[in-house]
């Protein structure tokens, strides 16, 4: 027996083959991408009885193994790729059992690949429910294999589960029925052509459009001399087949299956009564938006406002404890600030990726679609697109990649272009430092002033998005098939650990993806930051110290005078310098500037460029904020961050494409590098027009 | 009594007779929507589209200009 047994778990969408993973792996598990694609690629360990363990990947939901998306053709490449080191040994098929007979479609193929299978029937729980009793024996005996019926919402059959997982040898691979029936002529002919490879395995590979691995392309590019069938001659043939699965499903579902109407009950209806309903639905989506909006700024107050002080005592504590010298100041000043300009956001990530999970794991989220398909399809975009302009609101490039499964390619491509509007999670630290900084306190309704703000640059955001999909719509000239499926699933309460596990998982990477380049750039700023070229810089104390002579300064304020007038001369205060006439039209100074021009990488390194800038700069135990408040516009005498250049800069951010991220995710979704060249130059571009606008208005 | 299925109105049932292989995706089809089956209108949106249907006790939502590419009989009248 091996040390290791690869398992890959496949199923439908919304059948709870996530908490099956969860179920099986706990925290042993890990999100990385498949190489050279970016789908999510989820894998972990499962420890099972006697010493042995299971290798699981969880591969992305798909409703058959008839590819319409990178995701689906993920779930294929595996499958038919024996060479892959993340082969299954088994597979284990995940169903629902409110919709067994669907499911089953996809189980029935992948027993035509002859890996051996196991059939997770999913929700038990649920059963008494629906009046749904099932004849474990007979189906295992039709469908050659071995059922496990598990719930993991109580957690049940899931040790069931890995003792079949174990005893993966004693299933047997033969299929269940025998497909190539619905052409008998063309699958004799391919068999005798090709006499050493699975019928089915060449069969998926003749209908599919998409790329195979390499290994397998080249054994049957053969084909080429094959006589093949026209395209729809072959989706006939496609139709046949699966009208031939349903009709096996269906009979032994007649025997192995029995729901019992009366006992069933179904609250699907009543809810979807009032959730879809076209007045109250559209009203219930709006509610719940704005709840989560003042969610995320009343809730995550207390935690941020701790996280900001704890990391202004480290700095602080740093300098004082480690010997003088250019680490220490390296790590007090550049940065452990610039880290915590990251580290104060998690609360709110966490929050916003939370509502995210859970509107997901409800089933409301395809409610949503459903209500907002009409809208959007005016706009160029699909109901579909909805899903990625909310969850934009975490982050564009999950969103983007949410893209995948709007059918219409002018749809999608719209809704790719579109998303970065959406107000992302990382210009919220941007935007809540500014706003507490110029808009004053103070409630309206009950709502405080900040909250309405905020309210008020997400719906900029999502305003933004809409009327630029609206130009794209007429602008561009694509002509391609639309069409629109949406599987509109139970509601379910959602499962605690699901959702913690997303939102840790989602938040830690967003933590260190946004850590390392923040880590990087503020090491590279603290650098140009104390260091400068030539006397002004070298001999700034003498200079300083001569030029006040006569105003009797008390030492502090002569160390004030000589730390800015260092800063004002080193290499990044000659940068900034130099850009500051493109942005003094803005109300920005040059500091400002060179926070912009940093956080082209990725739009939070802004705070924490201004940290970093401004502690070099001071000796005192500062927050942030503090700091900031504390600015003075050199030319005007005013405080810099006041309501004309605050409303200025958050205009500036709302439009802005920075995030070279999310402009690498479009390149390699739209595989071209003119949707995100356009993206960069118009988007930034609109954001200086408008804050110029604003900044001459409000001044 | 043959219709389109974009024409099926709240509360009516009817069975799937024909599907057109050329305008209606093969996803659809996996997902049930397949001759024989039983059709069912559970919602529409606002200006009746897209439509929310039970096929067979699978639950989906599909735009009008596919649904007219799927024949039905009414069953209850």
């Amino acid at each position: 027996m091996p040390k290791q047994i690869n398992v890959a778990l496949i199923g439908n969408p919304n059948t709870g083959k996530t908490s099956v993973f969860n179920a099986l792996t706990g925290l042993n598990q890990k999100v990385g991408n498949y190489p050279g694609i970016t789908v999510e690629k989820k894998e972990g360990v499962c420890k099972l009885p006697r010493g042995v363990k299971a290798h699981i990947i969880d591969l992305p939901g798909t409703y058959s193994l008839n590819a319409s998306s990178l995701d689906e053709n993920v779930v294929i490449e595996l499958l038919l790729n024996k060479n892959d080191k993340d082969f299954p040994d088994v597979a284990v098929v995940v169903s629902d059992v409110e919709n067994l007979k669907r499911n089953l479609l996809l189980f029935t193929q992948i027993k035509d690949l002859e890996i051996p299978t196991i059939l997770v029937i999913n929700m038990s729980d649920r059963m008494r429910y629906k009046g749904i009793s099932l004849d474990i024996e007979y189906l295992e005996e039709k469908l050659q294999t071995k059922i496990a019926l598990i719930s993991t919402r109580k957690n049940e059959g899931i040790s069931k589960l890995k003792e079949l997982i174990i005893d993966y040898r004693e299933l047997t691979t033969a299929p269940c029925l025998n497909a190539s029936e619905i052409d008998r002529n063309y699958f004799d002919s391919l068999k005798s052509t090709f006499p050493n490879q699975l019928l089915y395995k060449l069969w998926l590979v003749i209908t599919q459009d998409v790329n195979f691995g390499k290994t397998d392309r080249n054994e049957i590019d053969a084909l080429n001399n094959f006589k093949t069938k026209s395209k729809p001659d072959l989706k006939r043939l496609q139709q046949k087949e699966t009208i031939k699965r349903y009709q096996f499903i269906n009979t032994i579902l007649k025997k192995g299956q029995t729901i019992d109407l009366k006992s069933a009950k179904d609250l699907r209806i009543r809810f979807d009564r009032i959730l879809t309903h076209k007045f109250w639905g559209y009203l219930i989506f709006f509610v719940i938006l704005l709840t989560i909006f003042q969610a995320i700024y009343d809730w995550a107050e207390v935690p941020m406002d701790f996280i900001d002080s704890a990391f202004a005592s480290l700095s602080e504590w740093t300098k004082n404890k480690l010997p003088e010298g250019p680490f220490t100041s390296l790590l007090a000043e550049g940065i452990i600030p610039g880290l915590g300009g990251i580290v104060i956001f998690i609360p709110q990530i966490a929050f916003l990726f939370l509502f995210i999970a859970v509107l997901e794991e409800s089933g409301y989220m395809s409610r949503v679609v459903f209500l907002m398909d009409r809208i959007m399809r005016r706009f160029g975009l699909s109901g579909k697109s909805v899903v990625p302009l909310i969850s934009g609101t975490a982050c564009a490039i999950p969103a983007i990649m949410a893209t995948r499964n709007i059918e219409s390619w002018k749809e999608r491509l719209i809704t790719i272009l579109v998303t970065p509007f959406t107000t992302c999670s990382a210009r919220l630290p941007v935007y809540l430092i500014i706003i507490s900084l110029v808009i004053p306190q103070g409630r309206l309704l009950g709502l405080s002033y900040q909250a309405l703000t905020l309210m008020l640059l997400y719906l900029i955001g999502f305003g933004a998005a809409i009327l630029s999909a609206w130009i794209l719509n007429k602008v561009l000239k694509i002509k391609s098939k639309t069409f629109f499926v949406v599987e509109m699933p139970n509601y379910k309460l959602p499962l605690l650990k699901n959702v913690a596990l997303t939102v840790i998982e989602k938040t830690k990477s967003f933590v260190f993806g946004a850590g390392k380049i923040i880590l990087a750039i503020s090491i590279v700023l603290w650098f140009l930051a104390s260091y400068g070229p030539g006397d002004e810089f070298n001999n700034a104390e003498e200079i300083v110290t001569t030029a006040y002579a006569s105003e009797n300064l008390s030492d502090e304020e002569l160390q004030q005078k000589i730390a800015s007038h260092k800063l004002e001369h080193s290499f990044i205060g000659i940068t900034g310098q130099a850009i500051e006439p493109a942005i003094r039209p803005l109300g920005y100074d040059w500091k400002i500037g060179i926070a912009i021009v940093s956080s082209f990488a990725a739009r939070e390194v802004f705070v924490g460029t201004l940290a970093t800038i401004y502690s070099v700069g001071s000796d005192e135990e500062e927050t942030i904020k503090n700091r900031m408040a504390g600015e003075i516009n050199p030319i005007l005498g005013t405080p810099l961050f006041n309501f004309a250049s605050g409303i200025s800069l958050l205009l500036f951010y709302a439009f802005a494409m920075q995030c070279m991220s999310t402009l690498a995710i479009v390149k390699r979704e739209t595989n071209s590098w003119k949707w995100p060249t356009l993206q960069l130059f118009i988007m930034s571009g609109f954001a200086y027009v408008v804050a110029l606008i604003a900044y001459q208005l409000l001044k | 009594m043959q219709i389109t299925l974009a024409e099926i109105k709240r509360g009516q049932q009817g069975i799937i007779t024909d599907v057109s292989s050329a305008h209606v995706p093969l996803k659809l089809l996996e997902m049930g929507c397949l001759p024989g089956n039983v059709v069912e209108l559970v919602q529409v949106a606002p200006f009746a589209d897209p439509m929310y249907l039970n096929i067979n006790g699978t639950h989906l939502a599909i735009r009008k200009e596919t649904a007219i590419h799927i024949l039905i009989d009414i069953t209850n009248a």
